[in-house]
C-alpha cells in the first residue's frame, strides 16, 4: 500500500509515542494530525493509520465515528460550524443558521456543490460569554450577528 | 453589593496576550514559588493542606480535592497518573478556556504540585478538541516549563521527574465524564466504564489516576503558597473555600466569567448586581444554574447562595457554576426542546434507558412544541425521565432527566398552552 500521510504527520507521531505507554493511545493524535494534512479520513487513510499503530481497521473506524470532529465525509475548504447550544440559541443561533443556509443554498451537514463550504450545527463550543459562537476551520468568531455573518462570509475567497 | 470580595485569583489576569508567558507569570504571579515549596515538602502535608482548604472539584461534581487525593495507593506496581479534566463540555462552561488561554503555566504547575503529591511522573491534559487554539498556547507554555526545567526530570535540582502531554478529544460531550475521558484517552471510544474500580484504584492505562478539573489545579499553587486555610477562609459557607470561576450567559446585559468569594453572593446578586440584570430590562423567566444538567430555577427561586450545599438544598445543582439566564420573551418549550435535543445526540448509547430515553423524550417535547402535543406526555415525560435518573452507568442519564422533569414541573403551564394549541404565552 501507497503511503498517502506524510512524512511530517509520522515524525510528529515519532514524537508523541514515548509519552503515552501503548501505541493505541496515538490514534486520537493520528486521526487529528491526519485530518488536519487531509481535510478528512478517506477510507485508505484509516487503514494507514490502523497499520501504524498495529490495529485493524476496524478498530480506527469505531473509534473515529464515534467523534463528530472527525470528519469522515469531505468538508468544504471552510467549514462552518455554528453552536446552536442554550446560550447561543438565547440570542439568535437558529436564525443565523437560517440565513446561512439560505445564503449557501444547503442544508446543516451539507456542502455546496463548489466545495467551498460545508455548514454544521455544533453542540456548545465554550464561548457561550461571547454567543453566538461558530468555529470557521480551527478559528472561533464570537458575537455573531447576522450582519457580521455577511461579512465574515463575504470575506472568504 | 453584598459581596466581601477583596481579592480575586485569576480574572485580574484574562483578557491580555502577553500573560501567556512565562516571564509574565514568574514576575507578575509569583509563577513556580508554589511548586518550589511543595517539592521540598513530605506528599502528605501537601494532601493534608489541600484538605485543610476545602478545595472542592470545580468541574460539576464539587467532590473534596483532598480527599480524592489521598485515595491514591502509596505504593502501585503499575505507573500513576495525573490526568487535567479540560474537555469543558457542559453547556454553558466556559472559564477554564479563560484560564488555560490566560494562564496556562497556573495550570502547569498546580499539575506540578498534583503530580508531586500523589506520586505520578506522568500527567495529561485531556482538552476538548475544539479548543485548536488554547491546545497551541498550552503546548507553547509547556515548551516555555521544559526550557526551564520545570517540567521534565529532576524538576528544580530535585529527584522529582514530571513528562506533561496535552491530549485533545474530538467532540463528544460524555467525555467530560472521567471514565470516558480515560478510554478516550487510551485511544478508544469514550464511553464510561463500570465504577468501581474507580479511577483512584484503575485509571489510565490500569494504574491509579486522579482526574481533576482545570480550576481544582489552578487553585492548588495558591494554596500551597499561602496556605490551605487561607483559601478555605476565602469561602463564605461552610465546606467550600476558595473563589469560584461563575459563567455566566444569556440574557443578562454583561454576560462572561466573574469571580467571586464562595458562598459569597445570592444568584439573583450575580446576575442583577454583578452582570447588570436582564437584557432590555425585561423580566427573568428561569435561570439554569450549574449547566445545561441543572435542574432549572423560577424567577422567585433565585434567592439562594449560589454554592454547592445551598443550591443542592433547593432541589438543583451548582454544577460547572454556569448560569444561563432566560428572559420572559424567551419559549421554554423550545428552550427545553433544545436541551433534549443535546442530551439525545450525546448519549453514549451503552445504557438502554439514556439511549432510548433521551431519543424518546426528545420526540415528545418536539412534538409538543411544534402543536402536536397529547395531554397525557407531560405525565409520560416524568415518567420517563424518572426511568434514566440513576438508572444508568454515568451521570449523562441524570443530566439528561434533571431538566426534564423540573421544566415540565415548574413551567406547567407554557408546556399545556403548547399542547392546547394556544400561541406560546412567551414568544
Amino acid at each position: 500500500m501507497a503511503k498517502r500521510l506524510s512524512q511530517k504527520f509520522y515524525d510528529e507521531m515519532k514524537k508523541l509515542e514515548p509519552r503515552y505507554p501503548t501505541k493505541v493511545a496515538l490514534l486520537l493524535p493520528a486521526l487529528h494530525a491526519a485530518q488536519d494534512e487531509q481535510s478528512w479520513l478517506a477510507p485508505d487513510i484509516m487503514d494507514e493509520i490502523a497499520e501504524y499503530i498495529g490495529i485493524h481497521p476496524a478498530q480506527v473506524r469505531e473509534v473515529a465515528s464515534f467523534y463528530t470532529m472527525y470528519n469522515l465525509k469531505p468538508v468544504g475548504k471552510y467549514h462552518i460550524k455554528v453552536c446552536t447550544n442554550v446560550a447561543c440559541c438565547l440570542l439568535g443561533a437558529d436564525e443565523i443558521v437560517e440565513h446561512v443556509e439560505k445564503k449557501l443554498g444547503i442544508k446543516c451537514g451539507e456542502t455546496t456543490p463548489d466545495k467551498r463550504f460545508t455548514l454544521m450545527e455544533e453542540e456548545c463550543l465554550g464561548a457561550c460569554g461571547t454567543a453566538p459562537a461558530m468555529m470557521l476551520n480551527d478559528d472561533y468568531l464570537e458575537n455573531l450577528t447576522i450582519e457580521k455573518m455577511d461579512k465574515i462570509m463575504g470575506s472568504l475567497a | 453589593m453584598a459581596t466581601t470580595q477583596t481579592e480575586t485569583l485569576y480574572v485580574q489576569h484574562f483578557g491580555k496576550d502577553q500573560n501567556r508567558k512565562l516571564d509574565y507569570y514568574l514576575s507578575q504571579m509569583n509563577g513556580y514559588e508554589a511548586a518550589k515549596k511543595a517539592l521540598s515538602m513530605n506528599q502528605d502535608d501537601i494532601i493534608g493542606e489541600v484538605k485543610k482548604s476545602n478545595l472542592r472539584g470545580r468541574g460539576g461534581a464539587g467532590f473534596p480535592t483532598g480527599m480524592k487525593w489521598g485515595f491514591i495507593p502509596k505504593q502501585s506496581p503499575k505507573p500513576k497518573y495525573l490526568v487535567c479534566n479540560a474537555d469543558e463540555s457542559e453547556p454553558g462552561t466556559f472559564k477554564d478556556r479563560d484560564l488555560m488561554r490566560y494562564t496556562p503555566h497556573l495550570l502547569i504547575e498546580g499539575m506540578l504540585i498534583g503530580g508531586y503529591a500523589i506520586g505520578a511522573h506522568i500527567g495529561y491534559i485531556y482538552i476538548r478538541g475544539e479548543y485548536t487554539r488554547e491546545a497551541k498556547l498550552l503546548n507553547e507554555a509547556i515548551d516555555e516549563a521544559y526550557a526551564k526545567g520545570y517540567l521534565g526530570k529532576n524538576i528544580l535540582g530535585t529527584q522529582f521527574s514530571f513528562d506533561l502531554t496535552v491530549h485533545r478529544g474530538a467532540g463528544a460531550y460524555i467525555c467530560g465524564e472521567e471514565t470516558a475521558l480515560l478510554n478516550s484517552l487510551e485511544g478508544k471510544r469514550g464511553e464510561p466504564r463500570v465504577k468501581p474500580p474507580f479511577p483512584a484504584q484503575a485509571g489510565a492505562f490500569g494504574g491509579p489516576t486522579i482526574v481533576n478539573n482545570v480550576e481544582t489545579l489552578c487553585a492548588v499553587p495558591f494554596i500551597l503558597s499561602r496556605g490551605g486555610e487561607w483559601f478555605s477562609a476565602l469561602g463564605k459557607v461552610e465546606k467550600s473555600g476558595g473563589t469560584r470561576l461563575f459563567s455566566v450567559s444569556g440574557h443578562v446585559k454583561k454576560p462572561g466569567v466573574y469571580e467571586i468569594n464562595a458562598g459569597s453572593m445570592t444568584l439573583r446578586q450575580l446576575i442583577y448586581d454583578v452582570c447588570g440584570g436582564i437584557l432590555n430590562d425585561k423580566k427573568l423567566k428561569a435561570v439554569i444554574p450549574g449547566g445545561s444538567s441543572a435542574p432549572v430555577l423560577t424567577a422567585d427561586e433565585i434567592d439562594v447562595i449560589a454554592d454547592i450545599e445551598p443550591m443542592a438544598k433547593i432541589g438543583t445543582m451548582m454544577g460547572s457554576a454556569a448560569v444561563m439566564v432566560v428572559s420572559e420573551d424567551y419559549c421554554v418549550v423550545k428552550l427545553l426542546q433544545r436541551i433534549a435535543k443535546f442530551y439525545a445526540h450525546e448519549s453514549c448509547g451503552q445504557c438502554t434507558p439514556c439511549r432510548e430515553g433521551t431519543r424518546w423524550m426528545e420526540d415528545i417535547i418536539h412534538r409538543i412544541e411544534h402543536g402536536h402535543g397529547r395531554t397525557q406526555d407531560l405525565d409520560l415525560l416524568l415518567n420517563i425521565s424518572d426511568n434514566i435518573a440513576g438508572k444508568t452507568l454515568c451521570a449523562l442519564g441524570d443530566a439528561a432527566a434533571g431538566p426534564v422533569s423540573s421544566f415540565v414541573k415548574k413551567f406547567k403551564a407554557d408546556f399545556e398552552a403548547h399542547i392546547r394549541g394556544e400561541k406560546c404565552p412567551n414568544a
